[in-house]
């Protein structure tokens, strides 16, 4: 302690280096404000509930956004339905079945491969499968099951997460109850991954609301107002898809804005709701 | 009995199926790719459309060269690590090591929410925030340039680059800090000495992550980048791979549609490598 | 001898726990004295609490004199990154940086801003010498010191703190994850390393103090029962509590 305090060079380093990281902070907080704050500002105003129920109508010159609305939710709905038992079997495959150790990691190479790929590619590609060579035209469906390989990887993910936090010892008491393997597996593992398969779901939705490249070319972007049934078998676009048609192609920026804040709204409910989703389940974990 | 062991079995195959079909995915995946990409690249030569610096897909003698499109892949991704890693790399160390948990808890909040934010509402903020303004800034004709798309590319990756890279400086055992604090290093020093290095392949794996998102991203590009097949400069109207793809497929036929598989195949290609580098650096991890 | 850290009714809490309750104690230079007890006795957090390492923890008050040459190291002039480069420590685990043997030895001196090669590595080796494991590594000095067997890294460690050419080395029962010959090769080289540094080292094992201590100090809930040389302590004990300790009626 004969110096006393430690060398200007290293106080400079401190400096610079707190400064460095003080900067990149305010500048990822300001970025998200900034965003989430001028989206709905621009946004918010041309939200009215003629625009949320009305169809667009080259006639009277209207926009509305129900079609959209109604296509988003089919394509949620129909993708959801095949990948949640896709993606929970995949994983109760893993898990309960896979003894072979190679068959696990070709598998989960194959998971992370699926969720590298760009959308743009999916969209291709599911234009090639579906749309083409299974003859399902430009089509919510077709969309919708693009979107299912899209999300495979998460709800296989996040359910075999969950999975790995149900005690063996469970399995062992259906066991030795005499159950057999299938029996055990209703009985015990699925009640298990309750968690997983919701979380999964929340992430897939996120994702399927914001999907946009991998539609243009599976699901088109047509506005017209359909039920569910003919919905599915024509094409339509999405809110995210409509919002880069009225913004890209029409020039229709007080619309892009609006459906852009609804998607900003859902983009923050969705991610409050993993969170809590989270929470509730941790805590009932614990007790 | 038996029936029971029939079932049991029947069972076991419909999950053996379920877990196979991922694999079944990649491989179709793959498979069409190759099938719809090789046919263009053999009628035009890899080599001129790999090399080739002119696309002109739609004149009365087309040529189709992708270079201009594979180096704009190439520069905007570079271009938006450039901006992107520091940025995210420093908010990450600030949020793993010197965070109070709430301010944790709360930036880590706001970096998951502008990962959720569709790439189209960044497309559209790009579109009327940054192009204008690159267009005043730069007294330019037009600010759709690789720029703009640089620039929102940076902020699409900030969120994998953060969260990758807080999981990986999360994990560095404490006792290598104490060490360090206990050498008469400062806190500062001991998380950039010692904390950063020894966590040194996630943030790698974080990096790569990012440039796996910067160079599949299709639609907030297309919206700011021009779409004009130039070779690339900062301030030109540029295309990228995934929007060369994109802006033609509605109205292609022909040699020119196939053409676009073909591109879309060498994207792929960059994936798949980017995706090998990737898993190497986290089996690493998971070795050391 | 002059002692070289003083402690005068020092009293430490974490939050309302109270861990340390008025501890005196004169500690000499280029001896080695030995802090025993059972756990949870508090001498490893009275260990910690000489250069500082305590600061990390949040809720910890500490009142009382700590002085090293007779400064009081808790004074807000002290600047404590200077206080631990004089004070060293070497931990229960053995703990190198993921890095090359050299660049753990070197992260010191580096730190403390030698930029010059030559005299880096001048400084590595005399380390390493010191530590008595040149021998070992002077040939893979570039491989990766987790590459090491636990007693060697516990070496490698001790090197590391000698680098910086601390006054004091501080050692949290620094053989406790070892096997009995890296115990001894460590025990060994404490014993020599007193010819030139300070060393307080905290061990749950009594035989160790007995070897190789010049002082012993037994800690029992947060009180300094009893301290003085090593012999004395050992076969003389002027407290109950001490005797019932060392005879291994509890702890």
């Amino acid at each position: 302690m004969q110096e006393g305090k430690i060398s200007k060079r290293r106080r400079m380093y401190e400096a610079l280096m707190k400064a460095a990281m003080w900067i990149s902070v305010a500048c990822t907080c300001a970025l998200v404000a900034f965003l989430i704050l001028y989206v709905l500002v621009k946004g918010l105003p041309h939200i009215s509930w003629s625009f949320l129920s009305g169809k667009p109508s080259y006639l009277s010159g209207n926009i509305g956004i129900l079609p959209d609305i109604l296509n988003t939710v089919y394509i949620v709905l129909a993708a959801l339905l095949v990948v949640l038992p896709l993606g929970v079997g995949a994983a109760i495959y893993l898990t309960e079945y896979a003894g072979n150790k190679q068959v696990v990691g070709v598998i989960e190479y194959a998971a992370e491969t699926l969720s590298g790929i760009p959308s743009i590619i999916y969209g291709l590609v599911g234009m090639l499968f579906f749309c083409q060579f299974l003859n399902m035209k430009t089509s919510l469906l077709a969309g919708a099951l693009t979107l299912v390989i899209m999300n495979l990887p998460t709800v296989m993910r996040t359910t075999q997460e969950s999975l790995k936090t149900v005690p063996w010892s469970y399995r062992e008491g259906a066991f030795g109850l005499g159950a057999g393997k299938w029996r055990m597996i209703r009985t015990v593992v699925l009640p298990g991954c309750v968690d997983g398969v919701i979380t999964g779901c929340i992430l897939s939705v996120g994702r399927i609301l914001g999907e946009s490249a991998a539609l243009l070319f599976t699901a088109g972007f047509a506005h017209a107002l359909h039920g569910i049934v003919n919905g599915l078998s024509s094409s339509g676009a999405t809110l995210t898809v409509a919002l880069y048609v009225y913004a890209k192609e029409q020039g229709e920026f007080e619309v892009a804005f609006a459906i852009a804040a609804i998607l900003m709204v859902l983009t923050l409910v969705i991610n409050l709701s993993a969170v809590w989703v989270g929470r509730v389940f941790e805590k009932r974990r614990r007790i | 009995m038996k029936n029971k062991k029939i079932f049991e079995n029947v069972v076991h195959g419909v999950f053996l199926i379920l877990g196979l079909i991922t694999v079944g995915c990649v491989l179709l995946i793959t498979v069409y790719l190759f099938a719809a990409g090789i046919p263009a690249i053999r009628e035009i030569g890899l080599f001129p459309f790999l090399f080739g610096k002119t696309w002109e897909s739609t004149s009365a003698d087309p040529s189709y060269g992708i270079l201009p499109f594979i180096l704009t892949s190439i520069y905007g991704t570079a271009g938006a690590m450039i901006l992107g890693v520091p940025i995210g790399f420093l908010t990450a160390v600030y949020l793993s090591k010197l965070a109070p948990k709430r301010v944790k808890a709360a930036v880590g909040a706001a970096v998951s929410l502008l990962a959720g934010i569709p790439s189209v509402v960044y497309g559209l903020v790009g579109m009327l925030v940054l192009v204008p303004g690159i267009r005043k800034l730069f007294h330019l004709a037009d600010g759709a340039s690789l720029l703009a798309a640089i620039i929102v590319l940076a902020v699409m990756v900030l969120p994998s680059i953060i969260k990758v890279s807080i999981t990986a400086l999360d994990a560095v055992p404490e006792e290598y800090e104490y060490a360090s604090l206990a050498l008469g290093a400062t806190p500062i020093e001991t998380y950039f000495k010692v904390s950063v290095p020894a966590a040194k392949s996630g943030i790698a794996a974080a990096v790569v992550l990012g440039i796996g998102r910067a160079i599949g991203e299709a639609m907030a590009v297309m919206m700011v980048s021009g779409n004009v097949a130039n070779m690339p400069g900062l301030f030109e109207s540029v295309r990228f791979l995934t929007t060369a793809v994109a802006s033609e497929m509605s109205y292609s036929s022909g040699l020119q549609r196939q053409a676009l598989f073909s591109i879309a195949l060498v994207l792929f290609l960059f994936i798949m490598l980017i995706n090998g580098v990737l898993n190497l650096l986290l089996k690493g991890k998971k070795e050391a | 001898m002059s002692d070289i850290v003083t402690v005068e009714n020092m009293c430490l809490w974490y939050g309302e726990h109270q861990a340390l309750k008025n501890i005196t104690i004169k500690i000499p230079q280029k001896s080695i004295t030995a802090f025993i007890g059972p756990s949870g006795c508090g001498k490893s957090t009275f260990l910690k609490s000489l250069n500082r390492m305590n600061d990390l923890i949040q809720g910890v008050k500490i009142t009382g004199d700590v002085k090293y040459n007779g400064k009081n190291i808790y004074d807000p002039s002290v600047d404590v990154n200077e206080l631990r480069r004089e004070i060293g420590m070497v931990f229960q685990k053995p703990n190198p940086f993921p890095m090359s043997i050299y660049d753990n030895i070197a992260y010191g001196p580096r730190t403390h801003g030698i930029r010059n090669k030559a005299k880096l590595d001048e400084i590595v080796e005399q380390s390493l010498k010191d530590a008595a494991i040149w021998e070992e590594v002077k040939d893979r000095l570039k491989k990766n010191a987790l590459g090491l067997s636990g007693g060697q890294q516990q070496r490698i460690c001790i090197a590391r703190a000698l680098a910086v050419k601390p006054k004091v080395l501080l050692m949290d029962e620094p053989t406790s994850a070892l096997d009995p010959i890296s115990t001894s090769k460590i025990e060994e080289l404490t014993v020599k390393l007193k010819e030139e540094y300070t060393i307080i080292i905290v061990t749950h094992n009594m035989q160790q103090a007995v070897r190789i201590s010049d002082q012993t100090a037994f800690f029992l809930l947060g009180e300094l029962v009893e301290y003085g040389n090593t012999e004395t302590l050992f076969s003389t004990p002027k407290d109950q509590r001490t005797e019932d300790y060392i005879t291994g009626r509890f702890g």
